[in-house]
């Protein structure tokens, strides 16, 4: 080494540093132009994605906050002794609560008497409400014989309602004498005045509204050219000219449909929905009885219009006006969703609570992660201090890796065909969930550890070494402590991976619609992911916020889940 | 390299110009060849190494001077492709033998390395970890007598004595070196080696350590990888000079500096090669 001579350098020579010459400046200006470019560009890569984050998170909990709060409505209940047989447990528990619901109703809003309306009434409450109030009473039955106040689980129709989801309300207050013709069935109401003048004119507006998107449906027909149209298109012609001929004619009459705004009358204790209007008077039926036909002074009755045509929203007139009444009576509470904690799935959306599938990917990422780390961590060690370099250990790493990026599914159909069908492991369980969700996270566990382990230095391995621990005692007291910071992190991702992980579960069957919240390992369950991608496929409007309650409950436990172990690794990082 | 390798391995090995004195030598090294795969790293090597006594081992980089200071606690042994032949003697008794256990080995032969590496634990833990392995004391106190008792003598307990629960990794470099020898001759070892041990310090620290391993000499035998010259001149009772491979020469380090019987030796500490 030593001897030999250092590379020739003859006829070189070293040009001095130029730093004063234009061209220098501008080299050096250039420098610092592309440095700031580069921090403009990552400003703008932060922002975007900060934005990205920010419009995301915020729409979900804009439309996930909801699905945490319930109405009910607060109403006195009374509890026959005659209703539970014996008035023993037997008898408490096999009782029909459903009578008692709908007398508590029928004592709010009391002189229903039609069957369709006492089916509007029976469907404000939620079909679980009786069940509800068997609970509390089999938990307290000295209630029986009493009249006590009991919130009742409003259905979800109502509850979206109340939410906001129904209708604009307005209230006219008109100046004539209001005369009704009866109380009850179809009626009429006059007024001295044209107090409907300003009504009719809305309903004339949306006739021609009603018009417009008939005639953007008719040029569309029109512009396809298919003979099959033709019959509609006359039709739609018709149709157009009809309600454009009674949009532009002032006064009259106008029949009312569910395509048009709802105009109903507040009077004498009642409410009558108008099925014909003019500018005097209205013809229409009674929703809410009246107390009685006397004429009402201007002060004493109300015009009222539901801006939203009502087949435009998921709540009839006549659910309206229930809801109206007991609003208006204080009866309807806005609570805390406890229940969304409580309970596990239902078909109807104000009883379907998330703790099935909360409590499922619980025990699904307990059966990972006892699997997964031991398991991760000894494999790491094995192959990064003990294992000797062959083409064996070359080919397992290799294979590890390539591992890490194989399609979640692929694992899933791996479990269902080994656990299940090989092993013959119960189906759905967070058992082999936790197994199929270990070997996807078992290679970024793996990879992680080994990559952590690389980076202790050799020195401390040395220094135990040196003072004669055996090679065990210097990879357990020394190398490891030291990498585990970095392999709780490799933990954390790929835990936070298997949380989010739908796929592979659906193979193994934990897509079933569960309402049971697992008690153990090997139980049916689902876990929130999986509960998500079903309440996003349901129809019902009142899902959709439970889907976005959903995705906070499981941003929420991958808050936790990695809290806890930021927190552990500080801990480990802090002994040093 | 190759080329010049070969060259230097078939022409006869110098022998040791010096015949070491009989009895009392503590590691007895004969004929050690150390490969690292086709490499021939260190050849034929024979060199006796008394008992409380300074050794220091010299000679260009890469001159094989730290990997036979290695083989002597059969640390080359965690090197996959390094293979050792020949003998080496601890007390007579072949540290190679199949028999032997490498940990024991390496509790009876301490090492000091190049950079300072205590553990990343207190400063008691750094000292307490090699007797707790061993069990080397019975209950807590003895544990404590221990580790105080290797603060003394590596001259850091009156700088320490008043955090040991600190990190050993908070020290000065000079400071953690000490404490990395204390650690080293907490589990009362015969031999202790130093390889570089100064190399990273600064001269004040390192005209401490050189104090501390002259009073060390006292009870142990020690053998020292230096760059420095004026730090083998210092330190040391002897000194080998090795060169590419081979031991040159070997004796008592005055007349090694004074009067080099080899060539090749009067080169290297006069500065013409290294």
């Amino acid at each position: 080494m030593t001897d030999m001579s250092a590379p020739s350098a003859a006829g070189f020579k070293p040009r001095r540093l130029d730093t004063t010459s234009s061209a220098a400046q501008a080299r050096i200006r250039a420098r610092y132009r592309s440095e700031y470019r580069f921090r403009a560009y990552g400003i703008i890569a932060l922002v975007i994605t900060t934005t990205f984050v920010v419009l995301l998170l915020s729409d979900i909990v804009r439309r996930g906050v909801p699905a945490f709060f319930q109405h009910n409505a607060v109403l006195s209940v009374s509890l026959p002794k005659e209703a539970f047989g014996a008035g023993d447990a037997v008898g408490i528990k096999g009782a029909d609560y459903f009578p008692i619901t709908k007398a508590a109703l029928q004592t709010a809003i009391p002189g229903i008497e039609s069957r369709s309306g006492e089916r509007a009434l029976t469907r404000l409450l939620s079909s679980g409400t009786a069940d509800i109030l068997r609970e509390t009473i089999v938990a307290d039955p000295k209630l029986i014989g009493t009249t006590f106040k009991a919130p009742l689980l409003l259905g979800a129709d109502a509850d979206l309602y109340l939410k906001g989801e129904g209708t604009a309300i307005t209230k006219d207050v008109p100046r004539g004498i209001a005369t009704p013709s009866g109380t009850t069935g179809e009626v009429t109401v006059l007024t001295s005045s044209n107090d409907f003048a300003e009504e009719l004119a809305v309903i004339k507006r949306s006739l021609l509204d009603l018009a417009r998107s008939s005639e953007l449906e008719l040029g569309r027909l029109k512009r396809s050219g298919d003979k099959a149209n033709a019959p509609r298109i006359v039709e739609l012609e018709a149709e157009i000219a009809d309600l454009r001929k009674r949009a532009d004619e002032p006064g009259g009459q106008e029949v009312l449909t569910s395509k048009l705004p709802s105009i109903l009358v507040e009077i004498n204790g009642g409410l009558v929905k108008a099925t014909k209007l003019s500018a005097t008077g209205i013809t229409g039926d009674v929703l809410l009885p009246l107390s009685s036909v006397a004429e009402a002074q201007p002060a004493k009755w109300n015009v009222v219009t539901y801006t939203t045509a009502e087949s435009s929203r998921k709540v009839d007139d006549l659910t309206v006006a229930y809801i109206e009444r007991l609003k208006s009576q204080g009866a309807i509470e806005n609570v805390f969703n406890w229940r969304f904690f409580s309970v596990g799935d239902s078909r109807e959306p104000e009883l379907a609570g998330i703790r099935g599938a909360l409590l499922g990917s619980a025990l699904t990422m307990f059966v990972t992660l006892i699997l997964c780390l031991p398991i991760g961590v000894a494999a790491a060690i094995y192959l990064e201090e003990f294992a000797p370099k062959n083409r064996l250990t070359d080919l397992i790493e290799v294979n590890i890796n390539n591992l890490a990026a194989v399609p979640s599914i692929v694992f899933g159909l791996l479990g269902l065909a080994v656990f299940l069908n090989y092993f013959g492991f119960p189906r759905s369980t967070a058992l082999v969930g936790g197994l199929v969700l270990a070997l996807l996270v078992l290679p970024t566990i793996i990879i992680a550890s080994r990559a952590a382990l690389r980076s202790v230095p050799p020195s401390i391995k040395e220094a135990a070494l040196g003072v004669g621990a055996s090679k065990q005692q210097a990879i357990f007291h020394h190398v490891l402590p030291v990498a585990m910071p970095g392999i709780m992190t490799g933990t954390i991702i790929g835990m936070a991976h298997a949380l989010g992980e739908t796929a592979p579960l659906l193979m193994i069957g934990m897509i079933a619609f569960i309402v049971d919240v697992p008690g153990s390992l090997v139980d049916a369950a689902t876990v929130l992911p999986v509960q998500i991608f079903l309440w996003a496929d349901l129809p019902e409007p009142a899902f959709k916020s439970k889907t976005a309650g959903a995705i906070m409950v499981l941003l929420a436990f991958l808050f936790v889940m990695n809290g806890l172990a930021i927190w552990l690794r500080k801990r480990f990082e802090r002994r040093w | 390299m190759d080329a010049m390798n070969t060259t230097t391995a078939t022409q006869p090995v110098a022998s040791p110009m010096h015949a070491p004195a009989a009895g009392a030598s503590k590691v007895m090294g004969r004929d050690v060849n150390v490969y690292f795969g086709d490499k021939h790293a260190l050849k034929n090597v024979s060199v006796d190494i008394p008992d409380r006594s300074v050794m220091s081992f010299i000679g260009p980089s890469g001159c094989g001077k730290s990997t036979f200071l290695r083989c002597i606690n059969r640390m080359n042994d965690t090197i996959s492709i390094c293979r050792v032949t020949g003998k080496i003697n601890i007390d007579s008794q072949d540290i190679y033998d199949s028999s032997l256990d490498v940990v024991q080995l390496r509790a009876r032969v301490g090492m000091v390395f190049q950079k300072p590496n205590p553990f990343p634990k207190s400063i008691f833990e750094n000292i307490a970890y090699g007797p707790r392995i061993h069990g080397m004391a019975k209950n807590k106190d003895e544990l404590e007598q221990i580790v105080m008792a290797s603060l003394e003598k590596a001259g850091l307990i009156k700088e320490v004595k008043d955090r040991l629960q600190e990190p050993g990794t908070g020290l000065s470099g000079g400071q953690q070196q000490r404490l990395c020898i204390a650690r080293a001759i907490a589990v009362s070892p015969e031999v202790i080696l130093m390889d570089e041990p100064c190399s990273a310090l600064d001269p004040i620290a390192t005209a401490k350590v050189e104090e501390l391993i002259d009073e060390l000499r006292e009870n142990f035998c020690i053998i020292i990888v230096t760059h420095s010259m004026q730090q083998a001149a210092r330190v040391s009772q002897r000194t080998a000079f090795f060169h590419l491979g081979n031991l040159v020469e070997e004796g008592p380090t005055t007349e090694i500096f004074t009067n080099p019987k080899d060539k090749r030796t009067q080169d290297y500490i006069t500065g013409r090669t290294g």
